[in-house]
């Protein structure tokens, strides 16, 4: 069953009525079983690289957003090139084995959190993880991304803290330039977002490298040190709320 | 000497492996928080397990990997500690012979080479290790020369081997062993010679005539910077191709499944 990711808090409060009254075994003739809420709160490690907005998708151990060393899908590489989540939402939604999947409210600026509430059925919290994948800007192709980490052990009100590695998605060459980055560092230039051709040295996803930038000797980039950043880019907290 | 008999007690390693463990778990189950939980209070079991290394790097490969299962009391390394003379040639030639030999003399229980030479990237190695009949095996190591690296190396550093069955992830960085200056230029693949060894795969994708990045070594080994590396394939300080051969770590990904 499909379950809509709940991205207000009074929506949520709401919700969590309902969740009680199952609790209490009176709503179960109504094959309406408990909600389940999570929070799941980012921050955005980096100096100068905000994020696009978040991509969440809630899924059994069957999906995943991308394999290391294998090329990406056109709906991650969209998201990775120009910021755009809305295509791998709408496919993620498709997929068997995908309990929700939601869009965080905007960019995540540098040093800035956002939180968002979820929701899956006590019957999918068996084989429940979790994904989600953001752009950082300031780049040609990378992405902060959370792939398919296993929360099905939280209980109630207990929390986790993840730290998360960024990735090259492997679909755009790193030329860092104004022509092809979408983010502001890229101001005055082009800015390309997705397009479909695949020139990086290697079409696949790997652990990103980082930038190197036009202080560090890559003249063409319109980067510079402070865009650098290091793993994890991007610090993930989950709690289980009942 | 190879084996760095640590003057500290075992629990202190455990807890060392365990923040980082907590630092990079990509996919953890029950099984993992229950060894995390217990790793205060290693067990004595032997174990059949299988091992699946990914290298998850844009840009480097593995020289011949090691796969070390070990007791509590050997290790190939420590950060901060200067590199023995077989670690040394494992991080600046890649060959892992004397490293097997003397680890095997100590008693592990080790497989050598399970890529059958380089692990390119994304690629993937597999291997199998069995401790039934060295019950004292409760550690795991793995190492591998990174290419291009003067002695740069990937390792897994005695992470507590699980007991129960399940899959568990762990990420390894890559370190320098501190023995060669990181010139970052093409040269030989002996013992003390400077440069880092070509092997085919490289030969085409690095630059050739630089001038040379440092002539300083560490001293002891440590968390690798990573490659300065230019944009010059003709010139320039470096043989290494900055926008390809840069890395930040992790750099491989290892699964343990015991059965």
């Amino acid at each position: 069953m499909k379950i809509l990711l709940k991205l207000s808090l009074t929506a949520i409060s709401a919700s969590l009525l309902v969740a009680c009254g199952a609790n209490s075994n009176l709503a179960t003739s109504f094959t309406q079983q408990a909600a389940i809420s999570y929070r799941v709160t980012l921050t955005n490690t980096t100096a100068a690289q905000p994020f696009s907005p978040v991509a969440i998708v809630l899924h059994d151990g069957s999906w995943s957003t991308f394999n290391l060393g294998e090329p990406a899908s056109t709906e991650l590489e969209m998201l990775a090139e120009s910021g755009d989540n809305s295509a791998l939402l709408a496919a993620a939604e498709n997929m068997v084995g995908v309990f929700g999947a939601a869009s965080g409210t905007g960019d995540i600026g540098p040093g800035e959190s956002e939180s968002i509430e979820v929701e899956v059925t006590e019957s999918q919290i068996r084989s429940l993880s979790l994904s989600l994948v953001a752009m950082l800007v300031n780049t040609n192709d990378a992405i902060a991304a959370l792939n398919r980490i296993d929360i099905s052990t939280l209980n109630s009100n207990e929390s986790m803290r993840v730290n998360a590695l960024s990735y090259d998605t492997g679909t755009e060459a790193n030329t860092e330039t104004a022509a092809t980055m979408p983010g502001p560092a890229a101001a005055g230039g082009a800015q390309e977002g997705f397009n479909a051709v695949r020139d990086d040295v290697r079409d696949s996803v790997f652990v990103h490298a980082g930038v190197v930038t036009t202080t560090d000797g890559l003249t063409t980039s319109a980067l510079s040190s402070i865009h650098r950043w290091d793993h994890p880019a991007i610090q993930i907290r989950v709690e289980r709320l009942n | 000497m190879l084996i760095n008999h640590l003057d500290r007690p075992a629990i202190q390693l455990s807890a060392t492996t365990n923040s980082i463990l907590k630092r990079f778990i990509a996919k953890t189950n029950k099984c993992l928080i229950a060894i995390i939980l217990s790793a205060l209070a290693p067990m004595a079991a032997a174990v059949d397990f299988d091992i699946t290394i990914d290298n998850i790097t844009r840009g480097l490969y593995f020289t011949p990997i090691a796969v070390v299962a070990h007791a509590a009391d050997v290790n190939l390394f420590a950060s901060g500690v200067s590199a023995s003379t077989e670690l040394q040639t494992m991080a600046e030639t890649g060959e892992i012979e004397d490293l097997a030999r003397v680890l095997t003399s100590s008693g592990a229980t080790m497989d050598n080479n399970p890529a059958a030479g380089l692990l390119a990237p994304g690629a993937t190695a597999t291997s199998t290790l069995d401790t039934i009949n060295a019950t004292a095996n409760t550690q795991l190591s793995i190492v591998a020369m990174v290419l291009p690296s003067n002695d740069g190396f990937v390792g897994l550093n005695a992470v507590d081997i699980p007991t129960e069955a399940g899959t568990y992830t762990f990420y390894a960085n890559a370190y320098d062993a501190g023995t060669e200056a990181n010139d970052e230029l093409r040269g030989g693949g002996d013992l003390n010679t400077p440069g880092f060894p070509v092997p085919e795969p490289l030969n085409p994708v690095l630059g050739t005539g630089g001038t040379g990045v440092t002539t300083t070594t560490e001293g002891f080994v440590h968390i690798h910077r990573g490659n300065l590396g230019d944009a010059n394939t003709a010139g320039g300080i470096s043989d290494v191709d900055s926008r390809v051969q840069r890395w930040l770590n992790p750099v491989a990904r290892i699964t343990v499944t015991v059965r």
